[in-house]
């Protein structure tokens, strides 16, 4: 390459440009949203020729500082300086410029173009008249940007036709061809192979001997020691503490992460007797790269905790086991019957209702009253000949559901776009018991609900396993799964890698199964029956 | 199995689509679908593959084939035009008063007609981009007004270019039949040879027409690399509005008149030939050569079946069947190679 001049083998550099100066120095920066402090007051430096990992829970804040370094959005309070000097980052396009890019989770690719035009998107060389596009150019230029990175792609394939690993090479590419000095990585090895993910790992080392400062987003705690120089953990929107790789215990960062109170799971008020009926028995489920061979039981009268990361494939199994997205391969067995699931309406006949972590898309009819939300699902049995609803059952249907369940709603009339996130999740909830739903599976029952409400939640699920339903709860609030469930799974990667009672577990537990690999607890396990 | 055979599929597509920008695979079902009710007709009736029959085909994929074009690169952006017939109309009638009415002398005529497209596509354009109403609705909106503005430039009645012959000989001429007899194709023909060619290069050469398959293929990613989306949808929309106004050209030629109550219903046709050319409605995809050849299918369709003498009623039930299949068998393809 003609820039491998007289600066001598980049290998020597590395030691000097550690050392140096930040490249970046985030100084008190805030972020709100609607109704949330994203990030609070935090401070963060990147220096050249780094790895620095940012690690947290979910929500922890992480992306969000990051996608203000990278101009996605337009910090509250705080600095930014870049090389010493202040600056403004109003667009990406302007992070660009400077030499920060960032490369998102959900990459940010056009599938339909090319490499090449990826690449160069927004920056064409423009041929005759200034109106024709030159691609030859840019092939070129593509060309040896990957052949920097040694990864062979030509330059005019199209990118959907690309491995998930090759498109994220594009991505680096096209921040190299902003002669990136900062590059920041969300989560880049979610979706690799192990292979792939040595590759990756091989390019980055790379990058930080040519002096690139590197931020590394992930959740997989075991990669940190392999790859990064420096890790901050962030906790609630702040930085909890930014400490060198080469000296922390993976288990004190895990403690940093999920903070000093330590979440003992409260007694559950009506524990399930382990003799009880298994009323969902689901026997090695796989579908494609994000469910495989999940096998787990659930018990009559059961809150069955499903903890995990972002990612995990928690909602995956759910959504499988649902009829949503069904799966390649596995069995469902539903109170002792081997069943077929091919629908969402298959599931219901089983009497499978799915609470979707969405409830405003997926859950309800914004737009119709509290009645009609309630009897929407069991609508075959208020009918008179011809289609003919009959009003006054539903009526009374949806008076004794309010009352049973303490919708909090001036009446059955009320439309449901005007009750609170709380209620509104009580009425999804009375649509399930209406179309005599008792393998209840709640996902994210919680999110967007205010803490008291949050309780309430809490209750009715106790009640409804009193009444002899059977819960499963994802939830990625470790706290939450902790006082709810009786027993708790922990996914990662599309696999169980731990299954154990709720008594006795803590947050740190569960964290530990959620960032192992491969099946393993990540270090010191603790003693428990792994389950694969 | 499937896997590797579909991996070696891919890189030949891969090679060959540099020419034209699109899978090969999304043309040949089309085109294979185009000789195949060639093979049919010329089967079915001799008269189908005489020079007359050929050159009547040709003649009547024109107008279609142009607004075709322009809705092409509108359907690439993930958008859509329902105004293209009726601005068509309404570029022609503009046509009609400024040479017939006022006495302008043709080219400023003709000129007027393609800004008069132009500037309908920029309504729309700056409807869907500034104002962010769905294209569905904007481009309603316009086909309604154009209707309306139509006829009232009219006067609701037909416009004759009684004094100015040269504008029917345009495009019904033929400068090839002038060298080769026996071959009279009318220049109409060559109009929309022309255009395709000009709407490929837009499409597959030019800035706008890379921007056009971003905003399709993912509109968010090209705003956060700091691409002006609003800019190059508008300008996509106008690029359509100036391909309405050419049809409008055209069709006024063919009739030697402007006839304000045409017009409707030509861009569902327009619309079916980008579809069954293979451009996907959900954007991001899609080529000229495949709308060229839609074009073609919809009229060598209507063609064959009006001589094996098949009520216009059913041409319609067929064509409306054909729409669905062509769609349907790329919802197939796609499907496998998922």
């Amino acid at each position: 390459m003609a820039n491998a001049g007289p600066h001598g083998p980049s290998g020597t550099t590395q030691q000097a440009s550690v050392s140096c100066e930040p490249v970046v120095s985030l100084q008190g920066i805030s972020k709100h949203f609607p109704g949330v402090l994203a990030v609070q007051n935090v401070s963060l430096d990147i220096r050249p020729g780094e790895v620095h990992a940012l690690v947290g829970e979910n929500g922890a804040g992480k992306s969000t500082l990051m996608k203000v370094l990278a101009g996605v959005y337009r910090k509250d309070a705080g600095r930014v300086l870049f090389k010493g000097r202040e600056v403004e980052i109003p667009s990406p396009r302007a992070a660009q410029q400077l030499g920060i890019s960032m490369i998102h989770q959900d990459l940010s690719l056009m599938p339909h173009l090319t490499v090449a035009q990826n690449v160069f998107i927004g920056r064409e060389r423009r041929g005759g008249l200034g109106l024709l596009v030159d691609d030859r150019r840019i092939n070129g230029q593509t060309e040896q940007l990957t052949a920097l990175l040694h990864v062979p792609v030509d330059p005019r394939t199209r990118v959907s036709q690309l491995t998930i690993a090759k498109q994220q090479m594009v991505e680096i590419a096209r921040a190299l061809s902003f002669n990136a000095e900062v590059l920041i990585m969300d989560e880049p090895t979610a979706a690799l192979t192990a292979t792939e993910i040595e590759e990756l790992f091989h390019i980055i080392r790379r990058l930080r001997a040519q002096g690139v400062g590197m931020v590394y987003i992930s959740h997989r705690l075991d990669e940190l020691k392999q790859i990064s120089d420096r890790i901050t953990v962030m906790r609630d929107g702040r930085t909890v503490d930014t400490v060198p790789a080469a000296d922390v215990a993976l288990d004190d960062v895990i403690r940093m992460m999920v903070g000093r109170t330590i979440y003992q799971s409260a007694p559950a008020e009506a524990p399930a007797p382990a003799s009880a009926d298994v009323v969902l028995d689901v026997k090695h489920l796989r579908r494609g790269n994000v469910i495989k061979d999940v096998s787990f039981q659930l018990r009559r009268g059961e809150i069955l905790g499903f903890a995990g990361l972002m990612g995990a494939g928690r909602t995956e199994v759910m959504r499988a086991i649902f009829g949503a997205d069904p799966p390649d391969s596995g069995e469902i067995h539903v109170r002792g019957r081997r069943v077929r699931i091919e629908s969402p309406a298959d599931a219901v006949r089983w009497g499978i209702g799915y609470l979707s972590e969405d409830r405003k898309r997926y859950g309800l009819a914004l737009g119709m009253d509290v009645e009609d939300n309630l009897v929407l699902a069991a609508l075959h049995r208020f009918l008179a000949a011809l289609g003919w609803v009959r009003r006054t059952a539903t009526r009374s249907a949806a008076v004794r559901l309010i009352e049973r369940l303490g919708i909090k709603t001036p009446g059955p009339q009320q439309l449901v776009r005007n009750l609170s996130g709380g209620t509104q999740q009580k009425v999804v909830v009375g649509k399930w018991l209406l179309a005599d739903a008792d393998i209840l599976i709640f996902d994210e029952p919680t999110r967007g609900i205010d803490v008291g409400a949050k309780s309430e939640i809490y209750r009715l699920l106790n009640d409804l396993v009193r009444q002899g339903k059977s819960i499963i709860v994802v939830s990625s609030e470790l706290p939450e799964i902790l006082r709810v469930s009786h027993r708790i799974v922990v996914m990662c990667e599309g696999r169980i890698t731990g299954e154990f009672p709720a008594a006795g577990a803590t947050q740190e537990k569960i964290m530990r199964y959620a960032a192992a690999r491969n099946g393993g607890p990540a270090p010191s396990a603790a003693a428990g029956p792994v389950s694969t | 199995m499937r896997q590797t055979a579909i991996a070696v599929g891919a890189g030949e597509v891969a090679r060959r689509e540099s020419i034209f920008h699109t899978a090969a695979a999304r043309k040949f079902l089309a085109f294979g679908g185009l000789i195949g009710l060639a093979v049919i007709f010329s089967l079915a009736s001799p008269y189908f593959l005489t020079v007359d029959n050929v050159i009547g085909i040709l003649l009547a994929t024109t107008v279609n084939g142009v607004l075709a074009l322009g809705a092409t690169f509108v359907i690439i952006t993930g958008g859509i035009d329902l105004s293209v017939g009726t601005v068509m109309t309404m570029s022609a009638v503009v046509t009609a008063v400024l040479i017939s009415v006022w006495g302008l002398p043709v080219p400023l005529g003709l000129l007027g007609g393609l800004a008069t497209g132009a500037l309908a596509g920029l309504v729309n354009g700056v409807a869907v981009s500034k104002m962010k109403v769905p294209p569905f609705v904007a481009t309603l909106g316009v086909m309604m007004a154009a209707k309306g503005l139509s006829l009232i430039a009219s006067g609701s009645k037909p416009i004759y270019f009684s004094a100015t012959p040269v504008v029917q000989s345009l495009t019904m001429d033929s400068a090839v039949g002038s060298i080769i007899p026996a071959l009279p194709v009318p220049n109409a023909v060559f109009f929309l040879f022309g255009a395709a060619v000009v709407a490929s290069v837009i499409l597959t050469k030019t800035i706008l027409g890379r921007y056009a398959f971003a905003i399709g293929s993912n509109e968010e990613a090209i705003r956060l690399s700091g691409v002006s989306v609003d800019l190059w949808k508008a300008s996509v929309y106008v690029v359509c509005g100036v391909f309405s106004g050419l049809a409008g050209l055209i069709i006024a030629s063919r009739l030697n008149s402007a006839q304000p109550a045409l017009g409707a219903g030509y861009e569902l046709d327009a619309i079916a030939a980008v579809v069954i050319g293979g451009t996907s409605l959900s954007g991001g995809e899609g080529s000229i050569l495949g709308t060229v050849i839609g074009a073609f299918v919809m009229s060598v369709l209507t063609n064959g079946l009006r001589i094996l003498s098949v009520a216009q009623e059913w041409q319609l039930v067929v064509t409306g069947g054909i729409v669905i299949a062509a769609v349907y068998a790329d919802v197939l393809r796609r499907r496998r190679q998922r």
